[in-house]
């Protein structure tokens, strides 16, 4: 008793010494200074100037933190520090990706390039606007086909057979299929489409949308199955005890509360999918001219390959072809961009409201 | 349109597991049945297997009769929508529809069953069902507004409102005010009054002064012992069950002795 009366009384200091607000800002700017004076003595690149001075900040800020404040602060600055260390490090590749493809594509682009194709052309002048109809019919054809799919067993797997064995089992299969590689895939349509029409060789467009839609059943399989999962069982309840069927409760009040979450979903498959390359090469096959039916035996362009072509057989000018290629780069990141904030504001609209 | 609910015999399981045994009652229509007992011992499994949401829960299954108005309400004949049709349910959690404005939650019994409404007609059962559920003041100038932006007391009549806006004949509700404060508290229960003029009510509450306000006839849920089916102990009218009741368990447990 006496020694918890003590303790009580005795004065627990709550004011410790504390590092400037500034600390970090000043620690940052003198490793930098400290690694480039290095660097210019020895003749550093930027990537070894950056490095040396990472290093020097992650030692010297804990290192004083540990000298001035206490061991939990320095191992705060520490993790602190590596944390955002890493999270530069990771966007390093990310921004020098997108000013590469808009510092080269940039100028690619322009009226011309985006209304013409390729067809009679020969070095400058040309465009892609057949690959841009391509990309975009082949992939609203692989949307059309895997989404249903997709959400259907998604619906299976969350409502109706949640802990039976064909449920896992085909758990297991998506998982499985998630693993294809894209090239299989894509000699799987070839050799399907041989099959029914019989035609050795076949060249079109809607079998490049059953390859991607392999690989896209999928992701939004998985993605609809965890959004599903998210609804709260409170709501089916308060559905079914009002006297609504299953079918409707999943309709009208499943299905809306996981929407935002469903579109996402299909949103990052179609992402997924849109740059595939292997594929299309083998299914899809490529083209100079504009193709816009789906269905018929003649290859369909798309950006992908157009870009693959373009680099690797640029013709007899090599900078004009590469040129096309970071070009049709652009466009392609620029599409999926667009979608994903298409997606986003989907999202928003049919989100559920707080009220607030 | 209230009726009345026989039970005979009684057995509710989830799979093999017997959650509740043997349970006769007669619920009396126009009139509020209180369901009380200790947390487990299956008041909430007995309520959910009176408008078959139980079955909801896989391997849920239930034995014996539950008699609606001279019909069978576990005849296989039976579709389970027909009977939550009549039979509507509030639960312990407010659960309004959060992509739903509150005059949507409102018709969202009669919506989602696709059935087409008159705007004028709508607007009726909104009103209706509303000011039935002590509301509508609070919320008749914001019904486009999301049901989930009210408060939690408010929300919990919203779901009431919901429920009696497809004129079910029967009211079944599972600690409706658990969640919510005094004073909202209050408004349910002043709701529940009025109400019974109109509705046969049970509900399920852990709250005795709360069964002793609102109710006609109480009903004492225990367990026989750890790890054993729950049954019904003693149903009397509240009066006596709160002064005089048949068995000591119910004593006990009333006067906050457990044994």
């Amino acid at each position: 008793m006496s020694a918890t009366q003590q303790s009580v009384q005795e004065h627990i200091p709550l004011r410790h010494p504390r590092l400037p607000r500034w600390a970090p800002v000043l620690v940052g700017v003198a490793s930098l200074a400290l690694s480039g004076i290095l660097s210019l003595a020895l003749g550093w690149h930027v990537v070894p100037w950056v490095i040396v001075a990472l290093l020097l900040y992650v030692l010297i800020l804990p290192g004083w933190s540990r000298v001035v404040e206490n061991p939990r602060a320095a191992k705060d600055r520490l993790m602190t520090s590596l944390v955002w260390a890493s999270l530069g490090i990771a966007l390093v590749p990310l921004v020098s990706l997108l000013y590469k493809v808009v510092a080269k594509g940039l100028p690619q682009i322009d009226g011309n390039f985006m209304t013409y194709s390729m067809r009679n052309i020969v070095g400058p002048g040309g465009g892609v606007y057949h690959a841009i109809i391509g990309t975009l019919l082949i992939t609203l054809a692989a949307t059309i086909v895997s989404v249903p799919i997709g959400l259907l067993t998604s619906i299976y797997l969350v409502e109706y057979g949640s802990r039976s064995r064909i449920a896992s089992w085909i758990r297991f299969l998506v998982d499985v299929m998630t693993g294809i590689p894209s090239i299989v895939a894509g000699l799987f349509a070839y050799a399907l489409f041989v099959l029914i029409t019989g035609t050795e060789g076949i060249h079109l467009g809607f079998g490049g949308s059953i390859a991607l839609s392999l690989l896209m059943v999928p992701i939004v399989v998985r993605s609809a199955e965890e959004m599903l999962k998210l609804v709260p069982g409170d709501l089916r309840e308060a559905s079914y005890a009002l006297g609504v069927p299953k079918w409707l409760t999943i309709v009208r009040v499943v299905l809306p509360t996981a929407l935002p979450g469903i579109v996402t979903g299909v949103t990052l498959a179609i992402a997924r999918v849109i740059g595939e390359t292997a594929p299309l090469l083998i299914i899809a096959g490529f083209t100079d001219s504009v193709n816009t039916n789906l269905f018929g035996n003649a290859p369909m362009e798309t950006l992908p390959v157009f870009i693959y072509y373009s680099y690797t057989q640029p013709g007899v000018d090599a900078s004009v072809g590469q040129n096309y290629a970071w070009g049709a780069a652009l466009v392609l990141i620029v599409i999926v961009m667009v979608l994903n904030v298409g997606a986003r504001l989907l999202g928003r609209l049919f989100s559920p409201k707080s009220g607030h | 349109m209230a009726k009345s609910i026989d039970v005979s015999d009684l057995n509710i399981y989830y799979g093999d597991f017997l959650a509740v045994e043997g349970v006769n009652m007669t619920i009396p229509a126009r009139s509020v049945t209180a369901l009380i007992g200790p947390s487990g011992c299956g008041k909430s499994t007995f309520l959910r297997s009176l408008n078959r949401m139980h079955e909801v829960i896989p391997g849920a299954r239930v034995e014996g009769k539950v008699v609606v108005d001279g019909q069978s309400m576990y005849d296989p004949a039976v579709d389970p929508v027909e009977v939550r049709r009549q039979i509507g349910m509030v639960f312990q959690r407010p659960n309004p529809f959060p992509t739903m404005s509150i005059r949507d939650n409102v018709l969202a019994g009669l919506r989602l069953n696709n059935k087409k409404l008159k705007k004028a007609d709508a607007d009726d059962v909104v009103e209706r069902s509303l000011q039935g559920a002590n509301l509508w003041n609070e919320v008749k100038d914001r019904l486009g507004k999301p049901g989930m932006g009210l408060s939690g007391g408010q929300q919990q009549r919203l779901c009431i409102a919901r429920a009696i806006a497809v004129q079910p004949q029967v009211l079944l509700m599972d600690e409706p005010c658990s969640a919510l404060d005094p004073i909202s508290t209050s408004a349910v229960e002043d709701l529940i009054h009025e109400l019974k003029t109109d509705y046969t009510i049970v509900i399920v509450t852990h709250n005795m002064q709360q069964a002793a306000r609102v109710s006609e006839d109480t009903a004492f849920f225990n367990l026989a012992g750890a790890g054993k089916p729950g049954r019904l102990v003693e149903m009397n009218p509240t009066k006596k069950i709160f002064s005089v009741p048949d068995q000591e368990a119910t004593e006990a447990y009333i006067s906050g002795r457990f044994g």
